[in-house]
């Protein structure tokens, strides 16, 4: 597991029934992309989170491929369709097997 | 459009076959929102919108490999528009390409200028 992983997300605590509101997650991760060298010219190794995903009761909204060209601290912000109260869940892959995960729940009113 | 090395040309015509599975790509129909400048490569916002798409992909013409995200849009997307932030090693196309839910193609692209190139050595 990558030290220091942090998700943070930032969702309403209420919509109305069916509409559509705009979620911002970013979860700290340094992303090493593969492309770089240390101070001795070895190349330092990839290690990124390769996939996202926002599922609401159960139901996928988003579901992100992640590339190295993905900045460090990846960032990410849409748009999701609120039909009922729930839970929204975020989950992020990383490529060494670690899996972070996040909820939030949304009310109706 | 900028003149690439032909591998990073060929890199790039390979990963967009392999989405679109050699299908023909249209234009219109998605809007690339990336800044004309940016000052360090590491991270440059861009967001994509394509009213009616399942999926768009993210490309960066001119990294050591041109892949940088692909968004697929489930039945809770409240619109099919998404951003992020992205690494750009040096001055640039980057291209969005969409995949809509009549299984066509559509495609535009954006140069970005780039000041601190964001790969690292």
């Amino acid at each position: 597991m990558a030290e220091g992983v942090r998700a943070r997300v930032k969702a309403p605590a209420t919509a109305a029934a069916g509409e559509s509101v705009t979620i911002k997650t970013l979860i700290s991760h340094p992303m090493e992309s593969g492309q770089r060298k240390d101070g001795d010219g070895n190349p330092i190794p990839r290690a990124i989170i390769n996939r996202f995903t926002c599922v609401f009761n159960g139901e996928t909204v988003v579901d992100v491929m992640l590339e190295p060209a993905i900045s460090t601290n990846p960032y990410f912000e849409f748009e999701a369709t609120i039909p009922e109260a729930g839970d929204m869940v975020f989950t992020w892959y990383d490529d060494d097997g670690s899996v972070y995960e996040e909820t939030k729940s949304i009310a109706i009113g | 459009a900028l003149a690439l090395p032909l591998p990073a040309r060929a890199a790039l015509e390979d990963t967009i076959a392999e989405f679109t599975a050699g299908a023909a790509v249209g234009e219109g129909g998605i809007t690339l929102t990336a800044p004309e400048i940016a000052e360090n490569g590491n991270t440059v916002p861009v967001e994509v919108d394509a009213p009616g798409a399942v999926a768009v992909m993210l490309l960066a013409s001119g990294n050591p490999s041109p892949d940088v995200c692909t968004f697929s849009f489930g039945s809770l997307a409240g619109a099919q528009r998404a951003s992020t932030r992205i690494r750009l090693a040096g001055t640039q196309d980057v291209i969005a390409i969409a995949k809509m839910g009549d299984g066509s193609f559509t495609r535009t692209q954006s140069t970005v200028k780039v000041t601190i190139g964001g790969c690292g050595g």
